[in-house]
């Protein structure tokens, strides 16, 4: 029974909760149990709120059986946080060792919104330290293994959330994209990772990697899943000043819509510049039966081109870190977290704290930050980034203007093995190659599984425009639902059962 | 190495022209902070008034404070400046511990507002126009205080406390465009600039503008040219200059030492400098071995301050009548010399007075009664003239109460003084001390038939056609009836009685 209920989808889980078919309280059991098996190989959490859960979800219960509504499609079901969201009754770190121990006074607004839709959060999860990485290699607490194949990273930085729902530990995550590390890890582990349009959910409380590019979003192992999430988190939120103030699109409905099957009438871009060269041969050929299939359920291709795209990575990699070597200035043994008391001023303090709590990718990006932000070079790189920026924004508005979706690979290659990208750094960056032009233009992407290429899964990456989410859910939604009766289940069914583990 | 001797002061001004700008810092009096809502009031208990944006923490974001853009605009406004239709806040990157994020949020090269001037009412009643380069929002710092060590300085400090209270409060940066050809005035416009800064700040409401708490904080910028020769100095930037007196003697002071470097044939070196109140001098802060490369970026937690245009102007419908205006206007109504201007004005009772008199009251009588009784008490308990227990409608009621003959001067005056000891207001006084004219006149008949009785050689006298020699009987009758009558009437009635 306890195993059954881990293998359910998060809108299984919740209808059968909010009929009282099974309790909120045995199903956060089930997988406060799974986590116990499992995790010790997985490493998927750094935190596991045993308590905090089962009383969460009992009050669940208590409601249900007053006959209260739910407070939400979700209440009941479980949920990974990643740990870059603050949260009143467990610990914070952002993976780093400068917040080891730190217990936020304040709940992050997508925590505080988990909460009150009676959500049950399980625990936190591991990420690359501050969301720098896209193995979870860079972590502080230790690398996260991948459940396909354990000797594999997850990808990052969110590897930790991918992992918890590819290993059943929960139906549901949260994550945050700064340049992929939403979808590369979903990509990487054969989950659905959604990356919202900027300002669709609210930053506040979500530890800042750069603040231009970094949005929550939801991570589940099925389309309609990540869409109910969706549409708990997202929405206006006057505590952050970017957040839009609009109606959070309808995605629940467009991903119903999606598994009617039928796209006729959608045209769907194809990216000339991503997916060819650079790309590994069983993602290409992964990602060419995915356009068939497309083609099959009635959409129309489109080949589009974005000149700009190639100039995405370096522009990122010089606001990126110019954001993050402001961002991560505050962390200086004043106020919180980590304090090394060695030497006898302020600044000496502050740099033996600096130097001993950042780990070697963190301190690698503020220094380049710090250079790109320099006077004298302020223009020539910072400056020009921007512009690159505002031509990518210009590149999809006119590649939209042609299709109503975008697709290309989410990667150019499955998960790689733990230690082989750690010393080169160009090659880790590699990975966000087509994930990063959305997080520049701050538009919408998410990755779906599109069969797996050498036994590991391969991410479809569907794009759209700011606020199109809803389009974006019902092509993932129609793609998955035709992939899926291909394969005759869902590619997750097929990953390995893992030691400690009865799946 | 000793510093070169000061110059005299004439002497500067005969071998140098002084550049002159000026950097005021005006905290807003907005109830919440710039980027979060936590309280303003001054002297809480430390740390009490923060919440996670204010205090830095991981995650925290900011929110810009409508009314301090709304006060921002207003102060641009009546500043004569362009309003900037688009700006961006910029981060201002540094570390320091009074600063919890180690940035300062502040605009940088989009200011909110640019090109302005105020007019500078001198004392020889001379105009000088100061151009107004900028004024931009910004988000003050905590406060720091450095225990242990000899200066108080943190350097040699044995340890510090931090207090975050003030960390996020609105700040407004007035920054002047140089000011030249101000010769041995220069020390007078400083002082005369942030005064009129300060009485425009005051009158649109904005800032508590009070230099001794720190809500209004002004550096000056000093460099001296070879006189006439349009070459353009190495200047020093002066902090801490805290009162309007201190304004004045910052640069006087920084005049007669740079002109020393110069003659010395020395360098002047661009540094920052803090005056020193005890000494009226000032002194280079601790040298820095880099250059301080800020780092300025776009503020990518907030999104564009864009004003639409209409809501300018139905800002700049809110502008008070400027102060200079306003005095001309006064001047005129008050029928006033430039110099009994210049006195009200320095004696901060122009508002008193106006107000005393939108209460009723003549303009003379009012302006009588502030800048000579109300100005002696104020003088005498150390207060500033507006510090006085007593509103301009009190002072208003205290001539009214004399105009209608309830009141001599003399007893006015202890009415004013029972108001100021806080016995309550005019009428209250007058009850309680029962202090009104003895205007019962067959009393006042009894009490001069008695003085003459008393004095029948000085009532023979007057009989005579001596009337001067009534003023022995008045004073009788005044000090029967306890100060508290009618001196004129008693008078009439000494002739009436006498039968003169
Ligand atoms: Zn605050």
């Amino acid at each position: 029974m306890s195993a059954e209920l881990t293998r359910l989808t998060a809108a299984e889980l919740a209808e059968k909760i909010h009929t009282r078919e099974v309790s909120a309280v045995e199903v956060a059991q089930a997988h406060l149990d799974r986590v116990a098996a499992v995790d010790g190989e997985v490493h998927a959490f750094l935190h596991v709120a045993t308590d905090a859960a089962l009383a969460s979800a009992a009050m669940v219960d208590e409601g249900l059986a007053a006959g209260t509504a739910p407070a939400s499609p979700l209440a009941g079901v479980p949920l990974a946080l990643k740990d870059v969201f603050t949260t009143l009754d467990m610990p914070t770190t952002a993976g780093s060792k400068i917040l080891e121990g730190w217990r936020p006074p304040y709940d992050a607004t997508v925590t505080s919104r988990l909460r009150s839709a009676g959500i049950t959060i399980l625990g936190k999860t591991n990420m690359d330290e501050f969301a720098m990485g896209s193995s979870t290699e860079y972590s502080a607490y230790g690398v996260t293994r991948n459940p396909w194949d354990t000797s594999r990273v997850p990808g990052g930085s969110g590897g930790g959330s991918a992992a918890a729902l590819a290993s059943f530990q929960a139906p549901l995550a949260i994550g945050t994209d700064t340049g992929g590390s939403i979808r590369q890890p979903a990509a990487f582990t054969g989950t659905v990772g959604v990356k919202p349009t900027y300002g669709g959910v609210s930053r506040y409380g979500l530890i800042a990697c750069a603040s231009s590019l970094d949005q929550g979003g939801p991570c589940a192992r099925t389309v309609l899943d990540a869409a109910l999430l969706h549409e708990v988190i997202g929405g206006y939120d006057p505590l952050d000043s970017t957040s839009i103030d609009e109606r959070v699109p309808s995605v629940v409905e467009a991903a119903r819509l999606g598994t009617s099957g039928d796209l006729s009438g959608l045209r769907v871009g194809v990216v000339r510049e991503l997916g060819g060269e650079g790309y590994q041969a069983g993602v290409r050929a992964s990602y060419e039966e995915a356009l068939r299939q497309l083609e099959k359920l009635g959409a129309e291709l489109v080949e589009v081109s974005c000149p700009h795209f190639e100039y995405g990575l370096a522009a990122y990699y010089l606001i990126l870190p110019s954001e993050v070597s402001s961002n991560l200035a505050r962390f200086d043994a004043m106020r919180y977290g980590l304090r090394v008391d060695k030497g006898a001023s302020a600044e000496e303090v502050m740099a033996a704290t600096r130097e001993a709590g950042f780990g070697p990718e963190v301190k690698r990006r503020i220094m380049l930050g710090t250079y790109a932000l320099s006077s004298g070079y302020y223009d020539a790189y910072y400056g020009q980034a921007q512009k690159v920026r505002t031509l990518i924004s210009r590149d999809f508005a006119a590649a939209f203007g042609q299709a109503d979706v975008l697709v290309s690979p989410a990667t150019p290659t499955t998960a790689f093995p733990i230690g082989d990208k750690v010393d080169d750094p160009l090659a880790m960056y590699l990975n966000d190659l087509a994930t990063i032009p959305t997080n520049l233009a701050g538009t919408a992407a998410l990755s779906v599984p599109s069969g797996l290429a050498d036994g590991l899964p391969v991410g479809l990456q569907v794009m759209a425009p700011a606020l199109g989410e809803a389009v974006m859910y019902r092509v993932a939604a129609a793609y998955e639902a035709a992939r899926q009766a291909e394969d005759g289940g869902p590619l997750i069914n097929r990953v390995p059962s893992l030691p400690g583990g009865v799946a | 190495m000793t510093a070169p001797a000061l110059v005299d002061f004439d002497e500067v001004v005969e071998r140098f022209d002084p550049m002159l700008g000026l950097e005021v810092h005006v905290e807003l009096n907005t109830n919440t902070k710039m980027f979060c809502g936590c309280p303003t009031t001054f002297g809480a208990e430390p740390n009490t008034q923060v919440c996670p944006t204010c205090l830095g923490l991981p995650g925290s974001l900011p929110v810009v404070n409508r009314t301090a853009v709304e006060s921002a605009i207003r102060i641009g406004l009546a500043l004569n400046c362009e309003i900037a239709p688009w700006g961006r806040f910029a981060r201002k990157n540094y570390f320091y511990p009074d600063m919890p994020k180690n940035f300062q949020t502040s605009q940088y090269d989009e200011p909110i507002a640019v090109n302005g001037y105020l007019d500078v009412l001198l004392d020889d009643g001379t105009t000088v126009r100061v151009e107004i380069e900028r004024a931009h929002m910004e988000e003050d710092t905590g406060k720091s205080l450095h225990v242990g060590g000899a200066t108080g300085r943190i350097h040699g400090a044995e340890y510090s406390l931090l207090d975050y209270n003030r960390a996020g409060v609105p700040l407004i940066e007035i920054v002047t465009k140089m000011i030249p050809g101000t010769r041995e005035r220069a020390p007078e416009v400083a002082r005369a600039y942030v005064t009129a800064l300060r009485d425009l700040l005051r009158a649109l409401g904005v800032s508590d503008v009070r230099m001794d708490q720190g809500s209004m904080r002004c550096d000056v910028n000093l460099s001296l040219s070879p006189r006439d020769s349009g070459i353009l100095g190495t200047r020093s930037e002066t902090k801490n200059v805290n009162s309007l007196r201190s304004v004045e003697r910052a640069v006087r002071y920084e005049m007669t030492r740079q002109a020393g470097v110069l003659l010395a044939g020395e360098p002047v070196v661009q540094e920052t400098r803090h005056f020193e109140e005890a000494g009226g001098s000032t002194r280079a802060g601790r040298r820095k071995e880099t250059a301080e490369d800020y780092r300025y970026f776009p503020e990518p937690d907030l999104v564009p301050i864009a004003p639409p245009a209409e809501w300018v102007e139905e800002l700049r419908g809110t502008l008070p009548e400027p102060p200079w205006e306003r005095r001309r206007r006064l001047q005129a109504e008050w029928s006033l010399t430039d110099e009994e201007l210049r006195d009200l004005v320095n004696a901060g009772a122009l508002d008193l007075i106006e107000a005393t008199v939108a209460a009723g009251a003549p303009a003379g009588e009012a302006r009588s009664w502030w800048v000579a009784y109300l100005a002696q008490q104020a003088n005498s308990r150390g207060v500033e003239l507006a510090g006085l227990e007593i509103t301009p409608a009190q002072v208003a009621r205290v001539i009214a109460l004399v105009a209608s003959g309830s009141l001599n001067n003399k007893l006015a005056r202890q009415v004013v003084d029972g108001v100021l000891a806080g016995e309550g207001s005019p009428d209250d006084v007058v009850a309680a001390r029962g202090l009104a004219v003895v205007s019962d006149e067959g009393a006042l008949v009894a009490a001069v038939d008695e003085a003459l009785a008393a004095q029948p050689d000085v009532a023979e006298k007057i009989r005579g056609g001596k009337v001067q020699a009534a003023g022995a009987i008045v004073g009788a009758v005044m000090k029967a009836t306890k100060g508290q009558a009618d001196a004129k009437r008693v008078r009439e009635l000494i002739i009436e009685r006498v039968g003169a």
